[in-house]
């Protein structure tokens, strides 16, 4: 009968709560840049010329239909190729970053296209500018539409971070590798590390839902 | 020694591709099995059940594969079973799926009006003919097309038993790379592969989703 041995996983759990805190910091910083990306995009995809809406439309189903693994290792080891030699950690954040961006693009523009014609026209006959019309008519309303799958997307994202620990960047599952080859209790360390992605997990959605409660309280025009 | 990166070296990639395949139906299979009982049990009228049902999908919808992946395959280890890649990466791939069919499912086994059950209830019918014959029949065309798109992301899952050792598409890259050592025309191949596979899904997936909704919104 197997014997667990949780001793030396607990012994070294500060070396995991700074592991959880790498892929806190990494998810939000792969967040926070996915999204202008995906604004970007999205405005582009709704506004640009024919070749710009080709060229997302490629990046987005490139990146949609092809596996983050093997789009980190492209990256991380594809691009020095090309002269472009990045660390283990900005390689993983470009990927997320990359990641990210194809799926939020077309996430914002379904709310982009939620908007109706006419409000964009009664901001034109009020006089606003292009850029004010972005921001407040189309962009605000658009990102309260998304909010649930923006999040949702998001939780995915951190999910999907663990696997930039195979190019040995700092997050919390390479945390788990490190300690599982120093203490040999591989199942005691990956039980306690999948439990703290739960953890991580719930508690984003938690802090969603909150902001949601917060940000989004004026009421809705329907 | 590093050799130069050929057609020999291309076609091994290719052939790599049939055990990515295989992985996905596999999975596709057992999660089929496995995602029809979870969402069964995620409407059932038993409480503890329903709890259960939630409770697993949660788990799963929650963690990140690569960390399931990770648990089963050491903890065949626990239950005195010889590591194996193959049995690891199929368990770990078909218990994930499960979890997200069982969710999509359940979501359109609610979406079926509750007047057809009442209907069927009405007529004497019990449980099992009415979800055979009523329920099911009318949940499966509105599951079709996020079930496809759904296969789409268990595709492009199975890369990440590469790195617990099972050699498809992904983990014959790296050891093509490690030969070649020219990344840009190996993940490039193998990225393009990927693409072939799950290009056809998404659009057909895209597809199907504009089809029903312009025959559900007459």
């Amino acid at each position: 009968m197997y014997e667990f041995n949780f001793a030396p996983v607990f012994a070294s759990f500060d070396q995991l709560l700074l592991g959880a805190w790498l892929t806190i910091r990494l998810s939000c910083a792969a967040m926070l840049l996915g999204l202008i990306v995906s604004i970007i995009c999205a405005w582009g995809k709704t506004a640009g010329p024919s070749l710009i809406r080709f060229v997302i439309n490629a990046y987005i189903e490139i990146i949609r239909n092809t596996p983050f693994l093997v789009q980190i290792f492209f990256i991380f080891f594809g691009l020095p190729s090309l002269g472009l030699r990045l660390s283990p950690n900005s390689a993983a954040l470009l990927a997320l970053v990359v990641n990210f961006g194809a799926y939020g693009t077309e996430i914002i523009r379904a709310g982009i296209e939620s908007i109706q014609k006419g409000q964009v026209e009664a901001g034109i006959a009020l006089g606003l500018s292009k850029l004010q019309i972005f921001r407040y008519i189309i962009m605000k309303p658009a990102l309260r539409t998304v909010y649930p799958s923006l999040t949702s997307q998001f939780i995915y994202l951190m999910l999907t971070s663990s696997v930039v620990s195979v190019i040995s960047a700092d997050d919390l599952a390479a945390a788990g590798n490190d300690l599982q080859s120093a203490t040999f209790a591989s199942f005691e360390v990956y039980i306690v590390i999948t439990l703290m992605y739960l953890a991580l997990s719930i508690g984003f959605s938690a802090v969603f839902a909150a902001i949601e409660k917060m940000a989004f309280k004026y009421p809705l025009s329907r | 020694m590093i050799r130069p990166f050929g057609w020999n070296e291309f076609l091994i990639i290719v052939m790599a591709a049939q055990w990515t395949i295989a992985l996905s139906a596999i999975a596709f299979a057992g999660g089929g099995i496995g995602g029809l009982l979870i969402a069964l049990a995620r409407v059932s009228e038993v409480r503890p059940l329903r709890l259960a049902a939630l409770g697993f999908i949660r788990v799963f919808q929650g963690t990140p594969l690569l960390m399931q992946l990770f648990l089963v395959f050491f903890g065949m280890n626990i239950f005195g079973l010889a590591i194996n890649p193959w049995i690891a990466a199929t368990m770990a791939l078909t218990l994930h799926a499960s979890a997200f069919l069982g969710e999509i499912w359940r979501g359109c086994i609610e979406a079926v009006p509750s007047g057809q059950r009442e209907a069927a209830t009405a007529l004497g019918l019990k449980y099992y003919n009415r979800m055979r014959y009523i329920v099911l029949p009318q949940a499966a065309r509105i599951a079709v097309a996020p079930t496809v798109g759904f296969l789409v992301q268990l595709v492009k899952g199975t890369s990440l038993a590469a790195i617990i050792g099972f050699t498809e598409l992904t983990r014959q890259g790296q050891i093509i790379n490690n030969a070649t050592f020219s990344p840009f025309m190996v993940f490039g191949t193998v990225a393009a592969i990927y693409f072939i596979l799950c290009w056809p899904l998404s659009l057909l997936a895209r597809r199907m989703e504009l089809k029903f909704s312009r025959a559900t919104q007459r």
